[in-house]
């Protein structure tokens, strides 16, 4: 190795150090930590701290509470995210054509994404009242109760998530329908496709890489999603809309077992890692 | 043909307005008064009145509250800013042995869920004497919003032709002039892109800035409205204007700076 390469080495060290540093210290150790905690039994209040080996995970596999959010988790994932797709597509494709007014169309779909979600919950908490809400007024004055009643308190989270979410999707749809010439669309039209077979055959094709990824960034975050049922509804009414995160954040810091709220979080790590490996075993299968 | 135009171009106007009606809604309320409150129809109040702002701004703690988010939002986003464009920088210019791996690593790490996270990083903010501090904030915000600022940094730094920073070291500068006076000025609108998404993560953050605080003294905006107090009724009128304030540095940054920021969210997540 010649003096300047070496030279050249150190400096990238150096430039890299304090990051480095800073996500070894307060994100890999933590990261690492939490699967040792989630061995122990660990009841601060109570000075327990004990080694626990698999008790945690074997209680959770016949738990039915821990069942019964990981069947919420799963179906608001699906749910959300398919309604995001479908309408953050259709959102796109009604952008493509706008010319006037595109900076405040653009403006006015990333307000939602935008907003603290805690802000979200508290929009729609008020938008769901039972006797003063827009939501039942606008349905013709019913009475519904929204995020008390067992039957509709999940339907109405996935509402407020897809809300704010589906501009994420409309944006990466509409920048990629930006990118595709018109031309290809002249042809079609030349060649007598009508509107429905243009978009079969041409639009949703190309836009199918940036969809793919939008699945992939979306499910990650319905996964994890915690903020917006924590705030919109606790997880109530009885554990209908209680997700994995918001579980394992009531056994952690309500409950005060560190333990078994780690196990908890690291089942939401482990469906994460499953969906990112599913997606990229996929994209080989098919790059192949 | 260009007045059909025009008319779509206005429905499409309109079906967004409609889209943003949820937060046009509390924007009304916040400016109801009391006795309109809890009724409806009409949908219109009989006056407007801006008591409840008067009353979250003397009343309630959302003024500190704040102050605190933006004082932890601020500075998690110079750090994040600061460390990410050095790291970016040796990762985009010098030949780093496992450089790409260590990318790789990175990337992965925006996968890990914050709320497996945070039982140790209570344990460990607990053990260094950080509670309910700004500090411990700082900390958690940075490190999460880390791992996107190094990859769009990286990203942005390719892009420029390195000539230009081979030509200044020609000139006999130094590697920190030439990242200071060269390649800064020519990545400052990645490093506005990257700091716009990092200040906006950081002032929406709320699961560890509900776990890591315990007083006035340091909870942010997210957590204040959602400890919000009503005594008797929810104070729905106060709710509404609270939130309208802590949605104000979101609305101006996708109003005003609304171009960076999706140059930011498009590089991050189409960039292979």
């Amino acid at each position: 190795m010649t003096g300047a390469r070496r030279a050249d080495r150190r400096a990238a060290l150096l430039f890299l150090a304090p990051a480095l540093a800073m996500l070894a210290v307060v994100s890999v150790y933590p990261a690492v930590w939490v699967f040792w905690l989630s061995l122990q039994y660990r009841i601060p209040i109570f000075d327990v701290a004990r080694f626990a080996g698999l008790d945690h995970y074997l209680f959770l596999a016949t738990d039915p509470r821990f069942l019964n959010a990981a069947r919420v988790t799963l179906t608001f994932t699906a749910i959300s995210v398919a309604l995001e797709l479908a309408l953050g597509l259709m959102a796109a494709l009604l952008l493509r054509g706008q010319t006037a007014g595109r900076q405040v169309a653009l403006s006015l779909l990333l307000v939602p994404w935008a907003l603290p979600s805690v802000v979200t919950a508290k929009l729609f908490e008020w938008l769901y009242h039972p006797s003063a809400g827009l939501v039942n007024f606008l349905l013709g004055g019913q009475s519904h109760n929204w995020l008390g009643d067992p039957r509709l308190a999940l339907p109405a989270v996935i509402l407020a998530d897809v809300w704010r979410t589906l501009p994420f999707v409309a944006l990466l749809c509409y920048a990629r329908l930006l990118g595709i010439s018109p031309e290809i669309y002249e042809a079609a039209q030349v060649d007598g496709a009508g509107p429905l077979g243009t978009f079969r055959r041409i639009t949703l094709p190309l836009l199918r890489p940036v969809l793919l990824i939008a699945l992939l960034f979306r499910t990650l975050d319905a996964l994890r999603a915690f903020d917006l049922m924590f705030v919109l509804t606790g997880g109530g009414p009885a554990n209908t809309t209680e997700t994995l995160t918001v579980y394992a954040y009531r056994s952690l810091f309500q409950t005060l077992q560190l333990g078994l709220g780690s196990a908890i979080g690291i089942t939401v790590f482990v469906l994460v890692m499953l969906v990112a490996w599913g997606y990229l075993a996929a994209l080989r299968r098919e790059a192949r | 043909m260009r007045r059909k135009r025009h008319g779509v171009d206005a429905l499409v106007l309109l079906l967004l307005c409609a889209f943003a009606v949820p937060f046009f809604w509390q924007i009304l309320t916040s400016f109801k008064p009391d006795a309109d409150l809890l009724r409806l129809p009409p949908v219109l109040p009989s006056r407007l009145t801006g008591v409840h702002y008067m009353a979250v701004w003397q009343r309630s703690v959302i003024p500190r509250a704040l102050v605190n988010s933006l004082g932890v939002a601020g500075i998690t986003t110079l750090l994040a800013v600061a460390l990410g464009l050095s790291a970016g920088y040796a990762l985009a210019r010098f030949r780093v042995p496992g450089a790409g791996a260590l990318l790789l690593a990175v990337v992965a790490g925006t996968a890990f869920p914050q709320i497996a996270i945070v039982s140790p990083l209570y344990l460990l903010i607990r053990f260094l004497g950080l509670r309910d501090t700004w500090t411990a904030l700082i900390l958690a915000d940075t490190s999460f919003a880390l791992p996107l600022v190094i990859w769009l940094l990286t990203g942005f730094i390719r892009e420029i032709p390195i000539e230009l920073e081979e030509a200044a070291a020609l000139d006999g500068a130094g590697r920190l002039r030439t990242l200071r006076w060269i390649t800064v000025p020519l990545v400052a609108p990645g490093l506005l892109s990257a700091g716009l998404l990092t200040f906006l993560a950081s002032w929406n953050e709320f699961l560890f800035a509900y776990t890591f605080t315990a007083s006035e003294s340091s909870r942010t905006v997210p957590v204040a409205l959602a400890l919000f107090p009503g005594v008797f009724e929810v104070p729905w009128g106060d709710i509404a204007a609270a939130s309208i304030l802590a949605s104000v540095p979101p609305v101006l940054i996708v109003a005003g700076l609304g171009r960076f920021m999706v140059r930011g969210l498009l590089a991050g997540a189409l960039r292979e």
